[in-house]
């Protein structure tokens, strides 16, 4: 490994961390696709700072591009307070005409200005080691690295200095305000901090894989997790995990480091959309069938408290009467046997005194609406699951 | 170049006159698929389909190792319905809400497409060169054939939005009855979406992945400004965005270097900002005027009941009072004073004030409506 690899490898992390961090709020808050408004909407700053400082990595063309990205975050609530459209609608209107001035102004100028909108959306990783910060001679390592590094270290020192109200505001605002932490303060300041890592990452990553990395990993942990703080360090590390590994990819295939950073993470999202425990997809459809049956066999010992006569008891008479197919009706009479619910004899069902009290109990929930004691009786009674 | 100028090239010039055709049918399409999309609060999904169909972009020419336009579009078409249907899975199936499986999709398909689009780059095929058009739109790339497929496109939704408007409208404004009636509305939600990410597919050559979304959004938010009707608002809509396609065009075709597809963008938002001004029902300028002129009533109801409460200590209502006693309590205006007395409802004299009858009556049932009322 040369060292150009691995401070580009280092970079990728940094970038990772600094976007996870904001990231996982932004998700929390439901408020995800802001980093995509803000992401596109710096263009217009980028390209005004440019002008100006002729730059891409001075401070004030920083500054100004994440003044825009808060200034996209004003906009959308301006006209989302008028009440003429939905918040989402304010988002779409905002960024595409912000995006296009930017383009415009960037096509107008094309001649003095040395930057194109490929390079600001999507970045590119491979020549950062190239652009050093030298001071005096003296070389101190690639520019982003201390761009990014200053603005990870800003948001890590928020994020503990402020982490009792960012974590009261996400989840009860009104709690938040009645404590006397202004939600406004907070939320402003997420924002800013937001904008300012997109910025500080986009030529890194590009504008639009900055919002890969800050939702991706942090909605993967969220798969996971319902603790904040671990949910904050599993982003973090998906996120540096995705940024090696994409790494290497990328130099695998000879591709953007940027776009094989997201795949990783896509790739990584989908296995934990799959197969997160409790929370993936499988185990959702696992339990939406166990529930389905254990309805249905509720209904069906409902059925028989309700009947004492042996021909609606009869164990063809479930197909016709309560209208299931054959495959489920055996499916229910199997695990109510199994339960020891009920007793076969002569194809005529029968509940047994457990199931007699299963029904019983079942029949008071139900009838005082408590529904969800349901599932903790199941818990009592079943010694096999749907 | 002046308009007329302008407008006879538009005639008489194949590239102009197949680009302004071009970006107005898009426009109008778009305008009327986005209605839905923004009527049912899904403004944003436009921008991830867009964003979602780059990598189908990508894999369709690394299959077919050509650069035939209608097969990119399919591989979008194809790549933007998958994101779509993800997006759907992940709210329905997972506890993350839409706009995390937005900018997920949004930003993971994205970064999957450059990731190709670079792999393909390094391939020794000459024919890779120009797929980067899809990400910013190159309206100039247009040509006839592109148009015809917008047309026939147009036309096929434009039947099938009228076949099933009455299925659209009622899915749009009320599922859960749409659902008692017995319709299928996962047929119908699934028939709608995909002719979003129809609409927003043809759109990519010429506005690009990431001013797509506007294109969609721009002229539905801008159209609901001014009706509550959707045949109307659908109607509008369609012509706001093939205006805003015709307008751009000329704007971007009359100057160097203005890319057609951010003008475009431009000039629907300048058809919503005035929109959202100027709309006479719901638009900030129209509203302020009515807020003001309800807050002057408001005033003029203050000082005629503070008059009446003087009037009625005093056996004649009519008697005379000093204009300077109201001072101490109310802000009142000449201005107002003379509202007041040009509906009849106070006599001014020099500087005394008395009540006449109908003030008298008006002020005592200011505040009971039903009593006022059939008077009015």
């Amino acid at each position: 490994m040369s060292s150009a690899q691995i401070e580009i490898q280092l970079i990728a992390s940094l970038v990772a961390i600094a976007c996870a961090i904001p990231g996982t709020f932004l998700v929390l808050r439901k408020m995800a696709l802001i980093s995509d408004a803000i992401s596109h909407s710096i263009l217009p700053g980028i390209v005004i700072g440019f002008f100006i400082t002729h730059d891409l990595s001075s401070p004030l063309l920083i500054i100004l591009a994440a003044l825009s990205g808060v200034v996209t975050v004003i906009l959308v609530e301006f006209i989302q307070k008028t009440g003429l459209v939905k918040e989402d609608t304010a988002i779409g209107l905002v960024f595409p005409a912000l995006f296009s001035i930017g383009v415009i102004l960037i096509a107008q100028n094309a001649n003095d200005v040395h930057l194109d909108v490929d390079a600001v959306l999507l970045g590119e990783l491979a020549f950062a080691p190239f652009d050093r910060l030298i001071i005096n001679d003296f070389d101190l390592g690639p520019k982003s690295l201390w761009i990014i590094g200053v603005i990870l270290s800003l948001t890590i020192t928020l994020l503990i200095a402020f982490f009792k109200e960012l974590k009261v505001s996400t989840f009860d605002a009104g709690l938040a305000s009645a404590l006397g932490f202004s939600p406004a303060v907070v939320h402003y300041g997420l924002m800013t901090v937001s904008s300012i890592t997109t910025v500080g990452a986009f030529d890194a990553v590009g504008a639009v894989l900055v919002v890969a990395l800050m939702i991706a990993p942090a909605a993967t942990a969220y798969l996971l997790t319902n603790d904040l703080k671990k949910m904050l360090g599993l982003s973090v590390f998906f996120g540096v995990c995705c940024a090696i590994i994409g790494y290497w990819v990328a130099h695998a295939l000879d591709a953007s480091i940027a776009g094989s950073m997201t795949t990783v993470l896509g790739v990584l999202f989908l296995l934990v959309y799959l197969f997160a425990p409790n929370r993936g997809l499988f185990s959702v459809l696992y339990r939406q069938r166990q529930q389905r049956i254990e309805v249905s066999l509720l209904t069906f010992l409902l059925h028989l408290n309700n009947h004492s006569e042996e021909s609606e008891r009869h164990v063809n008479h479930l197909n016709e009467h309560i209208n299931w197919q054959k495959v489920k009706s055996k499916s229910v009479l199997n695990l109510a046997l199994n339960n020891n619910m009920i007793v076969i004899d002569n194809d005529i069902v029968s509940l047994t005194a457990k199931g007699k009290k299963f029904t019983n109990e079942a029949i008071d929930y139900i009838i005082t609406n408590k529904n969800s004691e349901i599932e903790n009786m199941k818990d009592r009674f079943f010694l096999f699951r749907g | 170049m002046d308009i007329f100028e302008y407008i006879s090239l538009v005639f008489t010039d194949y590239t102009l006159r197949t680009i302004t055709l071009g970006t107005a049918i898009l426009g109008a399409i778009c305008g009327m698929l986005g209605s839905f999309a923004v009527l049912r609060k899904q403004s944003l999904l436009g921008d991830a389909i867009s964003h979602a169909a780059l990598p189908g972009i990508a894999i369709a020419f690394l299959i077919m190792g050509a650069k035939n336009s209608n097969v990119l579009l399919l591989g979008a078409l194809i790549s933007g319905l998958i994101g779509t249907f993800w997006i759907k899975g992940i709210i329905s199936k997972t506890h993350l809400k839409s706009d995390t499986a937005l900018g997920l999709i949004l930003s993971l398909f994205f970064g999957f497409g450059m990731l190709l689009l670079t792999f393909i780059q390094k391939q020794p095929n000459a024919n890779q060169a120009g797929l980067d058009k899809y990400l910013f739109g190159q309206a100039a790339t247009l040509v006839e054939s592109d148009v015809w497929l917008m047309a026939i496109v147009t036309s096929i939704c434009l039947f099938v939005l009228l076949l099933f408007w009455k299925e659209f409208k009622i899915l749009l404004f009320d599922a859960d009855y749409t659902k008692t009636l017995g319709f299928n509305t996962r047929f119908i939600d699934i028939l709608i979406t995909s002719f979003i990410v129809l609409a927003i597919v043809l759109g990519l050559q010429t506005v690009g992945v990431v001013l797509m979304s506007a294109m969609l959004l721009a002229p539905a938010a801008a159209a609901r400004q001014w009706t509550n009707s959707l045949g109307i608002m659908v109607t509008l809509a369609a012509i706001f965005g093939a205006s805003s396609g015709v307008i751009g065009t000329a704007i971007s075709a009359s100057h160097n270097n203005l890319s057609t597809g951010p003008v475009i963008v431009l000039v629907a938002a300048i058809f919503v900002l005035i929109s959202f001004i100027f709309s006479p029902s719901r638009g900030l300028l129209f509203r302020e005027i009515r807020f003001r002129k309800n807050r002057n009533d408001l005033q003029l109801h203050k000082t005629l009941s503070f008059m009446y409460n003087i009037a009625k200590d005093h056996e004649n209502i009519a008697h005379p009072h000093a204009i300077k006693i109201l001072n101490n309590f109310q802000g009142f205006t000449k201005k107002s004073l003379q509202k007041l007395e040009d509906k009849d409802y106070i006599i001014v004299k020099g500087n005394m004030w008395s009540m006449t009858e109908a003030g008298y009556h008006k002020a005592a049932n200011l505040y009971n409506q039903q009593i006022d009322s059939p008077h009015e």
